[in-house]
């Protein structure tokens, strides 16, 4: 076990450098440069601003200039915001993201299992319909629809919580909520389906005809089962959640990382693409490890391999 | 143990969940709303309108601007400037100070002036410190001792600057960021973070208390400014969105006082923004045009290039597109710099202009070629450029089509002559035409249309050597007719500058061309 975490550590790694290789090479593809703006630049002036942002060598150099900077934890400045360097914007605006992201996450796994349960033990009932009926609404109902109609109500008619921005706990409620919605959809759909399925199987059935009370079958026996493909769905999400959504990070005007890593690539800032691309990256392999690792816990059958 | 275990682990997330938020700061005196996070508050890299607004509050150079966006008495207390017109002498006050308490001097004007000349700044404005003598050469390396650069500190108080060509705009280029001074020490102490709380030294109406990415900008009044008693608030607080609804949100809910960003007026519900009391708006030194690439076919033909211009209906777009309140124009240089009239333009006249392009060999648009508008991607621009293929097609029977960019891709192709018409736009730096016609010239950075007119040449050439300033607005709008017969470009309007702010409660700002409203002056009132 601890042999093969190790291999898909390492191979971790080499997925990782591959991706800023080709991120590297692909960004300078785009048309367009970091330097074009509406008021042209004199040539002398551009040609030492990419003196000053190391852009003037070959591209192989600058590769090698970056990768070795990259290796020892060094993102570069960033060259859009001339006075910052990629880690420290990072630092700064990751733990947003992941502070919004982990409510996110929480309220999604949260709203979303309990629905798909109620769903599938009051499997064609008023219960199910309804659950089943909200899950559509939240799947399809964009967050640039589900935001504003939350501020709408929440923020500007009951004034209960602020309308954007960023620094209280009253602050988290409507973008966690915007935010985990559509996923929380999913999710339940997800546990409905798998709950059908378990419920359905000869241990269920056992379980009942030792006696247990309806609510230690579903959740001690039923759940433990029906929840692996909601585990597996847990990896992406968790990447994908903790490093925010632009449109969240917009409506709400939260500090994240991903109005960075989406704006980045408009401003042709090179070292912020990379180094956001870093960022979601590695936590997409580190999610993925972990979900594999948290599958062979939860079922034996499988091995970590 | 398991569930101890998970009760460990909801402790340790609520905790940092707690942290991380962190308590919220008492409500600044003032808080509004800017635009998007600043790229920086280096006076000497900044180059928006929005970091400059906060550079101003921040530093203060030679002059400064009040209300009414004039440039007033900054450091500098007089200045006198010698009869050939290309050197002024600044006395600076003994009273102007850093955040530190140290003196303001002239060799701190020296100083900043050539850290922002030196090449490994890299600051992307240093042009306009151009008209400096030697500067220039200084920047390009051609010049190796700043000492031949015409800026001399003859005593701490004291400043000489010699200039190539007499520069009228001058005084309106001190008071701009380029030019403001910087604490040449805590830069070489601190580096690239002299910038940042805690490190940065300024010397204007404030300093900087907090800054954090995207969410806020703290800024608490200078204790040691010279002009500390005009200042009636204490704090301000800017909050970076360039969110339209998530400013205008904020706003209504009283969550800022002010927003100052025309950007940042959702443009689907300006025209039932437009009457309320808090809206107000003025004509901005900025226009919106159409660019003709004038070195490819059809628009080398002259007739054809001026056909084009005069069938566009403007009253249109302004009433039914951009509804902020603009004003058309047949001309370039916006109203409102003393002393200038505007000249002539090509006016609406759909008849002649199926005139022109029947004689250019296009009756009816027979036969012509295939071309575009190229514009970058926005709710507005788009909305306009399919109002103006509309009126092609109608007046002159020319099918033109629709090519949208992205904003970099966009500038690449406008800069590299990669189109045929593009959407454009000029906002002037300083309150003169110049900054609107010497973007015309033979090969200038900024020309974009390939357009070259050895008269027009000569003309922008003569204007920057004239001494007196009635003749020289005279050649000026002798330039601006020309250009316009000329038409390399399609003058659609002017901007305006919108403001959103309780008269009763916020006063000190004053409608200006610049739409530059100094924080010094606001005051507000506090709210029970």
């Amino acid at each position: 076990m601890i042999q093969n975490f190790f291999k898909r550590v390492l191979l971790g790694l080499i997925t990782l450098l591959a991706v800023i290789t080709l991120v590297f090479f692909m960004i300078r593809l785009m048309p367009g440069s970091p330097f074009t703006k509406d008021r042209n630049i004199p040539k002398e002036v551009e040609e030492n601003l990419k003196k000053k942002m190391h852009l003037d060598g070959t591209l192989w150099e600058q590769y090698y200039d970056y990768m070795g900077n990259v290796l020892k934890g060094d993102l570069s400045p960033s060259i859009k915001y001339r006075n910052r360097t990629v880690n420290e914007i990072i630092a700064q605006t990751l733990p947003v993201s992941f502070t919004l992201g982990s409510v996110a996450f929480v309220l999604a796994v949260g709203i979303g299992v309990s629905l798909g349960c109620l769903a599938a033990v009051k499997h064609g009932t008023w219960m199910d319909q309804s659950a089943m009926f909200l899950s559509v609404l939240g799947i399809s109902l964009p967050s640039f629809v589900i935001g504003p109609t939350l501020i709408l109500i929440f923020a500007l008619k009951w004034t209960l919580f602020p309308v954007a921005g960023w620094g209280t706990l009253s602050h988290l409620v409507l973008p966690s909520l915007c935010l985990s919605l559509p996923y929380a959809a999913y999710i339940a759909r997800l546990t409905r389906t798998s709950m059908l399925e378990v419920i359905s199987a000869d241990f269920i059935r056992t379980a009942r005809a030792k006696g247990l009370s309806e609510c230690q079958v579903i959740f001690r026996h039923a759940l433990k089962v029906a929840i692996l493909p909601i585990v597996s769905y847990c990896g992406p999400l968790a990447a994908n959640i903790l490093t925010g959504s632009l449109v969240v990070e917009e409506i709400f005007k939260i500090p994240g990382i991903a109005s960075f890593f989406v704006n980045s690539i408009f401003s042709k800032d090179f070292t912020m693409i990379g180094g956001t691309v870093i960022v979601y990256s590695a936590l997409l392999i580190a999610f993925n490890l972990l979900v594999d690792m948290a599958y062979s816990l939860l079922d034996s059958r499988i091995k970590l391999q | 143990m398991a569930t101890k275990f998970s009760h460990f682990l909801i402790a340790i997330f609520l905790l940092f969940l707690i942290a991380s938020c962190g308590p919220n700061d008492q409500r600044a005196d003032l808080v509004f709303l800017n635009g998007s996070e600043p790229e920086s508050l280096d006076p000497a890299i900044i180059t928006g309108q929005l970091e400059g607004r906060i550079a101003s509050a921040l530093f203060e150079g030679l002059l400064c601007r009040n209300p009414a966006g004039t440039p007033v008495a900054g450091v500098a207390e007089t200045w006198e400037l010698s009869p050939d017109g290309k050197t002024y002498t600044f006395h600076l006050r003994h009273n102007a100070k850093w955040s530190n308490g140290d003196p303001v001097t002239s060799a701190d004007f020296v100083q900043s002036w050539e850290r922002t000349l030196n090449p490994t700044t890299a600051s992307e404005y240093a042009y306009q410190l151009f008209y400096i003598r030697n500067a220039e050469e200084y920047y390009t390396g051609k010049l190796k001792d700043f000492s031949h650069v015409g800026v001399q500190a003859t005593d701490p108080y004291t400043l000489i600057v010699q200039l190539n060509n007499p520069t009228p705009f001058f005084l309106d280029l001190c008071a701009f960021p380029t030019l403001m001074p910087v604490h040449l020490p805590s830069v070489l102490r601190y580096g690239d973070d002299w910038i940042k709380p805690g490190y940065m030294i300024s010397n204007g109406a404030f300093m900087l208390e907090t800054w954090k990415i995207n969410q806020t900008i703290r800024l608490r009044a200078n204790p040691y400014y010279w002009d500390r008693d005009t200042l009636k608030i204490q704090t301000v607080e800017i909050l970076p969105t360039n969110q339209a609804n998530t400013a205008f949100n904020l706003y209504y809910s009283g969550a800022a006082d002010l927003m100052l960003d025309k950007g940042l007026v959702p443009s689907i519900l300006l025209h039932k923004l437009r009457h309320r009391p808090d809206f107000h708006s003025a004509p901005f030194l900025g226009t919106s045009f159409y660019r003709l690439n004038v070195t490819r076919p059809p628009f080398t033909d002259l007739r054809v290039r001026q056909a084009f211009c005069m069938v566009i209906d403007k009253n249109l777009l302004v009433d039914k597109i951009t509804r902020a309140g603009e004003t058309t124009t047949d001309t370039f240089v916006p109203p409102g710099i003393a002393g200038y009239q505007s000249g002539q333009g090509l006016p609406y006249q759909p008849e002649k202009a199926r005139q022109l392009l029947a004689e250019a060999g296009y009756p009816g648009g027979k036969g012509f070629p295939e071309i575009s508008i190229l514009f970058n991607k926005t709710e507005q621009n788009e909305a306009i450029a399919t109002e103006i293929q509309q009126m092609y097609l109608k007046e002159l029977g020319v099918h033109v089509k629709l090519k949208q960019q992205e904003w970099k891709t966009y500038l690449g192709s406008m800069s590299s002559l990669d189109y045929e018409i593009a959407r454009s736009s000029w906002v002037g730096d300083y309150n003169d035409p110049n900054t609107f016609l010497d973007m015309f010239v033979t090969g200038g950075g900024n020309n974009r249309t390939g357009w070259s007119n050895a008269t027009y040449d000569e003309l922008i050439r003569k204007a920057a050597v004239e001494l007196d300033p009635a003749k020289r607005m005279k050649i000026f709008q002798e330039a601006e007719t020309l250009l316009c017969a000329e038409a390399p470009i399609l003058p659609l309007h002017y901007y305006v500058g919108i403001q959103f702010y309780d008269p009763k409660r916020v006063s000190g700002i004053e409608p200006n061309v610049l739409d530059e409203h100094p924080l010094k002056y606001i005051r507000v009132q506090k709210t029970p």
